[in-house]
């Protein structure tokens, strides 16, 4: 009986480890940084080599800076944090709710020119569901 | 109309905490007029809240602009059926609602439940008056929806035109009637727990409410998959959104808790494991509304940021206190009445069943909270996204698929060589032919082929199940076997209707399999112009773009797009998508002139779909260059989708097999539990008497 027992807790101890070890992994392999263009400008100005480092970049798009080049599916646009802006680049479909001043996050890596290449564009909206901030 | 709503609102407020006091007191002193009053107090508020609900339902119907809520989410072109869906379709709306349909689930337990469980419902009465006033007084303080404007707008914003789709409609409400009919069980836990009356009964009491919030979760899940599919153009159904994840945390752990409830019943086992599922459900249910509600978690799904958010962290810590407090003192009363014996055995296949479900619901509780656990800890923000919880979920999730087989196959106890044998031996080898057949093809997924072998192999446990028991009972008595297969599902309704929902979770795991070879590509094309793109079945579709069009439909101005499909240079059709821009009228005039016209919400998309059984074509329309009819498209291949959609309907099936009437508990298991039952009546009697 005890023997069977300690049995269960070995196995439970194991798929336990089994689901941490693929958490811990999966946290490692695809975990990426979320960073404000302050913490970005910051991250790479201590260290260079960050800018090799896949991040997301939460900002707000800067008015009127959104360039859309049809033919070539490409998008320019600046985004802020009031401090520090990056123009961003970014190739593909822009989501119906990109458009100036929104909260964009934008997930890519900073190129030399200081240029942000994004391979991802998500646009967040504080009136997603409510459509005029209430009074 | 409001001020009678109002007036409600406060009076719930008031009777919902005399429910609360007078159940736990009349509970522990056993105060006949005060258990009396308590299970009044439950009626009460569902009158009230009835009153109150209908109220905003007026409220909304008439077009009274002069309501906060009613401007806020409709307007006067809004189509019916969705001004009655902004019920629920605002903050302030879907408090009340919650508080609304709790006090109706409510009223049912103390109506439905029978006598012989009578110990428990003061408690019961106790715990829902509890949480009724909660969500009352939200609603009533923080989030009031009968707040009145100091001036009447001539009409209202309008609801978000992505909330505007029939999915939409029926989503919110399932979701919330899964999350807000888990209270019950709750009540039930703790109202065991209080009164110390640990034995299966509040365990029979709740096998049908949970059975039911787990089937509204189901049900609810898979509409939002479907909506999310058909509304948000992204050309999938499950993105890992912190939203979506909330609403699978309490399924997972409902999920595990009707599991090993049944061995509970069967060998007195795990009982402070179960009590603990249900505790969990419940605080994952408040959780999911919590996360959908205060913003904390950036999501798609998330509404403004507001106060609302406190009350419900404030609650939940609460509840997780006092819950664990109760479960703390209340340990010796849950004393195992058996061990597990062998590895070989039905008990251990749900025991790890159930590891690896809780595994699961904790490795995405974890990544959704991953931003906000990594900030506090390392003081950076760190994100995972879906490949996080695609890595973690497909293997636990193949080896419960897996278990799935395992489960039914095997005996109670300990397995014999022989059981095992006779058992194993036709399903082990549908699963083996399916996966030398994959390889064979040289089949590309590697998750994807192993999940369809592990799906053979359930399949082939549940045909020979079913096949075994109409057998018998042909030979037995006589019955043909269209007969023999009715008589079997009505007499084992359990048995056989897990079956079923066991079928449906194959069915969506096929589905889910199929998303592996999602094919896309985007392209910009003039009129007659092609694109072409090879299906995972090698076909090859041709889209030719046919041109742009804009017209005028109700409360939008619509561009769309369309494109002529062929397949393999057969044409099969054409296919539309379009761009919404949905405009309000600034002067109340029937049809609007353009220059009264002012844009509400953001554009939205609709995607052009068709759906076969082997796949579906799937068209957005992005947007036009400039003055030309270039349209931009992204065309997808969504294999084996109609599935999941499918999946659903079969689980639904599957649990209403179980839920129908007239079942209940076993003869024997009641058998064995009325000694129990018998005492505590007798002991009640003489103290009510």
């Amino acid at each position: 009986m005890a023997q069977a027992r300690v049995k269960f807790l070995v196995s439970a101890v194991l798929v336990a480890g089994a689901v941490g070890y693929l958490m811990a992994t999966g946290v490692k392999e695809t975990g990426v940084y979320f960073l404000t263009p302050t913490e970005l400008a910051d991250r790479v100005a201590a260290d260079p080599s960050f800018r090799n480092v896949g991040v997301k970049l939460g900002a707000r798009v800067v008015h009127g800076s959104i360039r859309r080049d049809v033919a070539t599916q490409t998008i320019t646009f600046e985004v802020t944090d009031g401090k520090h802006t990056f123009p961003v680049v970014y190739r593909g479909l822009a989501p119906d709710t990109f458009t100036d001043d929104v909260d964009v996050v934008v997930e890519g890596r900073l190129a030399p020119d200081g240029t942000f290449h994004a391979t991802t564009l998500l646009a967040k909206c504080g009136s997603r569901y409510e459509s005029v901030p209430k009074a | 109309m409001t001020t009678l709503g109002q007036i409600a609102l406060w009076l719930a407020l008031l009777v919902a905490a005399w429910g609360t006091v007078v159940g736990f007191l009349g509970g522990i002193h056993r105060r006949p007029e005060l258990i009396q009053s308590a299970k009044r107090a439950t009626y009460a508020l569902c009158a009230l809240l009835t009153a109150a609900a209908l109220a905003l339902l007026v409220a909304l119907l008439r077009h009274d602009f002069n309501v906060a809520y009613v401007a806020s989410y409709t307007s006067r072109d809004l189509p019916t059926v969705y001004t009655i869906s902004a019920f629920y379709g605002g903050q302030a709306g879907s408090l009340l609602f919650w508080a609304f349909v709790l006090s109706i689930f409510a009223a049912a337990a103390q109506w439905l439940t029978p006598r012989r469980y009578e110990h428990l419902m003061p408690y019961v009465a106790g715990v829902t008056s509890a949480v009724t006033l909660f969500f009352v007084t939200v609603t009533a303080i923080a989030a009031n929806p009968f707040e009145r404007l100091p001036f009447t707008p001539p009409d209202g914003n309008g609801l978000n035109p992505q909330l505007q789709n029939p999915g939409m409609v029926m989503h919110p409400p399932m979701l919330y009637l899964g999350y807000i009919s888990i209270t019950i069980p709750f009540a039930f836990a703790v109202a065991a727990l209080v009164s110390r009356r640990l034995d299966t009964g509040w365990l029979h009491a709740i096998r049908r409410w949970t059975l039911l919030s787990w089937t509204f979760l189901s049900i609810g899940i898979t509409l939002g998959m479907w909506w999310a599919y058909v509304e948000l153009g992204w050309g999938g159904y499950w993105a890992w959104d912190p939203v979506e994840n909330a609403s699978f945390l309490p399924w997972l752990t409902m999920t595990a808790f009707l599991h090993s409830v049944m061995i509970q019943e069967k060998r007195g086992m795990l009982k402070k494991w179960n009590v603990t599922l249900i505790g969990l459900s419940f605080v994952l249910s408040i959780f999911g509304t919590f996360i959908t509600r205060s913003g904390i978690i950036s999501s798609v799904h998330s509404f403004t940021q507001s106060s609302v958010g406190y009350y419900f962290l404030a609650f939940l810590v609460l509840t997780i206190a006092a819950f664990g407090w109760l479960l703390w003192t209340r340990l010796p009363d849950l004393r195992s009445e058996a061990q597990l014996e062998s590895a070989l055995s039905r008990e251990a296949s749900f025991y790890f069943n159930n590891l690896l479900l809780v595994g699961m619901a904790f490795s995405v509780l974890w990544g959704t909270l991953f931003p906000i656990l990594s900030e506090w800890i390392q003081g950076t923000k760190v994100t995972v996204g879906p490949p996080f919880f695609n890595q973690v979920n497909i293997p636990i999730g193949l080896a419960l698929l897996a278990l799935t087989g395992v489960g039914p196959l095997i005996a109670w106890r300990k397995a014999s060589p022989q059981n095992l044998k006779r058992q194993f031996a036709a399903p082990v080898a549908a699963g083996a032919i399916t996966a030398v057949l994959l390889l064979a093809m040289r089949f590309g997924d590697f998750y994807a082929g192993v999940a369809l072998s592990l799906a053979a192999f359930v399949v082939g446990t549940i045909v020979q199940e079913f096949a075994r028991g109409i057998a018998a009972r042909h030979r037995l008595h006589g019955e043909g076997y269209a007969l023999a297969f009715a008589r079997l599902v009505a007499r084992n309704r359990r048995r056989y209707g897990g079956y079923i929902v066991h079928l449906a979770i194959v069915i969506y795991f096929v589905a889910f399999s199929g998303m592996a070879f999602k094919t896309e590509m985007e392209a910009s094309l003039r009129p007659g112009e092609q694109a072409t793109l090879r299906s995972p079945y090698g076909h090859v579709y041709t889209f030719t773009h046919l041109g742009v069009s804009q017209y005028d439909a109700m409360n939008r101005w619509v561009t769309a797009a369309s494109v002529e499909v062929a397949r393999d240079g057969k044409r099969i059709g054409v296919m539309t998508s379009e761009k919404r821009q949905h405009f309000t009228c600034t002067l109340p005039v029937e049809p609007c002139p353009a220059a009264l016209r002012r844009p509400s919400f953001e554009p939205s998309t609709e995607a052009g779909i068709r759906s076969t059984l082997r796949e579906d074509i799937y068209i957005v329309y992005a947007g036009s260059v400039e003055g030309t009819e270039e349209a931009v498209y992204r065309f997808t291949i969504n294999p084996l989708v109609w599935w999941v959609w499918f999946g659903g309907f079969v689980l639904v099936v599957g649990g209403l097999v179980v839920m129908w009437p007239g079942g209940g508990p076993t003869r024997a298991s009641l058998r064995r539990a009325l000694p129990g039952y018998q005492v505590s009546l007798a002991g009640r009697g003489v103290d009510a008497d």
